[in-house]
């Protein structure tokens, strides 16, 4: 077996963690303030929301480097401006993980904020608690369990993200290759054994994953029944 | 609101089929010529061919008897579903090594197999790039942040320019520019949306896309011969209707049809 670099596995890890923590922070605000306000185009605002999810990932891919490319509109202000490139870096691979988690966890929060009675909220409000307060004393507590498979989903799903990463970061040895895009040019160089090697660990991470979710919230629920 | 949740939702449905269609496409489009009631030819064409096939079908057509149904895709997926037993009447492969290992299995009829035609691997470039060369040995590493080639392990093409720049002295200079792609439509689009400064790519893959230009040629000398193989397969039941088309792409006419989208010999 050819000598195993570790690199994808770190840099896989940091893009799913990072992104999952930024798409936690603003899955849960974005749901939260869109599920407590009515305001004209909302269901429109959540189809974009969550049109990352029905579109192929290439698809994705593509539009974000129109976007985030050198000649992209946001692209080519951060070059201009703070000489900082996002395609074929890291970062690009962090977008795209972003981006094609966001909807998940937006999904589930969303569900998770809907799920509890709505009074137990308004009581609170009519004895002059303020939004923030009853946030976080309230409706956080409530829907986290639904939060949390959010959260695991979100992470699950940037750690596998393959097709819009190929698109904006590239593939570029120690620079950019997640396990995902080890795992392609591996099997594309037919060395079956690095391939089967990184598929035993993308595995591994996200069978536990959802162990450690499915125990938690078990664990979670006897609390509440008590 | 109800109205507006219900078409959204439409419209959500619409995506997510067409998302669904466009995962298939990958996987190898099917393409219907003519509806008549003629003798059917199915053809497996590496994808690269797509555009100059569309061409000869309709020229080929027009004067025989013959309905041609083609199969686009990588040389590489076409081998291997004629391995599984796909159907095919004639294979035509961008890559010598794909024919190579039919022929080892005896799914090709061997005194079938003809060198169709070739192609060049060129330098390209986003058609507004001010760079000013004209040939591989006048690239220049301070000139450059990024270089866009495929996968030389995977992609033919990438493999060729690995060669060349060997060759020439240049890959272990220009080897941390590099951003490797999955195929060439992928150097393609960084190239075309000025991602990365060059790439390199077939003629006929530059000529495709009126975003690049060419800069330069690569030196024939400098790397094997970039041939497409064509043959007839062993288990077609019309073997000289698949010959028949194989002497037509060998043709005059076929052969400047070919030209005209980049390919040459």
């Amino acid at each position: 077996m050819d000598q195993i670099n570790f690199f994808p596995l770190w840099l896989s890890l940091k893009t799913a963690s990072i992104s999952t923590v930024i798409v936690f922070l603003t899955g849960v605000f974005l749901s939260y303030l869109v599920s407590r306000k009515e305001f004209f185009g909302k269901s429109i605002i959540e189809a974009v929301f969550l049109l990352p999810l029905v579109l192929p990932p290439t698809v994705v891919g593509f539009g974000l480097l129109y976007i985030f490319g050198k000649n992209g509109m946001i692209g080519k202000i951060l070059i201009d401006l703070f000489d900082f490139q996002i395609v074929f870096t890291w970062y690009g691979a962090l977008i795209a993980s972003i981006v094609v988690s966001f909807p998940l966890m937006y999904q589930s929060a969303s569900a998770a904020f809907k799920q509890y009675d709505k009074n137990l909220e308004n009581a609170a409000l009519t004895m002059g608690k303020s939004r923030w307060i009853v946030f976080w004393t309230i409706a956080f507590p409530l829907a986290w369990p639904g939060l949390l498979a959010g959260l695991v989903l979100a992470f699950a799903r940037g750690l596998g993200e393959f097709g819009a990463t190929l698109m904006l970061a590239g593939y570029i040895p120690n620079v950019t290759e997640t396990i995902p895009l080890a795992i392609y040019f591996a099997v594309e160089s037919g060395k079956m054994e690095i391939a089967k090697f990184w598929v035993i660990i993308i595995v591994a991470l996200g069978f536990f994953a959802i162990l450690w979710l499915n125990w938690w919230s078990a664990r979670n629920m006897m609390k509440h029944n008590r | 609101m109800q109205f507006l949740k219900r078409s959204l939702l439409f419209v959500l449905i619409l995506l997510i089929i067409a998302g669904c269609n466009n995962g298939e496409e990958g996987k190898g489009k099917i393409v219907d010529s003519t509806n008549k009631n003629q003798e059917e030819l199915f053809v497996s064409a590496a994808a690269s061919l797509t555009e100059a096939m569309d061409e000869i079908t309709e020229l080929y057509e027009a004067n025989h008897d013959v309905k041609l149904t083609f199969n686009f895709a990588g040389s590489g997926k076409l081998a291997q579903q004629i391995q599984q037993g796909a159907p095919v009447d004639v294979f035509i492969s961008a890559n010598e090594n794909w024919m190579d290992s039919l022929e080892d299995e005896g799914l090709i009829d061997t005194d079938t197999r003809k060198d169709i035609i070739g192609n060049k691997l060129v330098l390209i470039v986003a058609k507004d790039s001010e760079m000013d060369i004209d040939s591989f040995n006048e690239i220049d590493k301070a000139e450059l942040d990024q270089i866009a080639i495929g996968n030389p392990e995977s992609v033919p093409a990438g493999e060729y320019t690995e060669t060349i720049l060997k060759n020439i002295h240049k890959w272990d200079e220009l080897e941390e520019k590099f951003v490797y792609a999955q195929d060439v439509r992928q150097v393609l689009t960084y190239v075309e949306t000025g991602n990365t400064d060059i790439g390199f790519v077939y003629e006929s893959d530059a000529l495709s896309s009126d975003q690049v230009k060419i800069l330069a040629e690569a030196d024939p000398s400098m790397h094997d011969p970039i041939i497409y193989p064509g043959a007839v397969t062993s288990d077609s039941t019309r073997k000289e209707e698949g010959y028949a088309f194989l002497e037509f792409l060998l043709s005059e006419s076929g052969q400047k049809t070919l030209n005209k989208y980049g390919f040459s010999k």
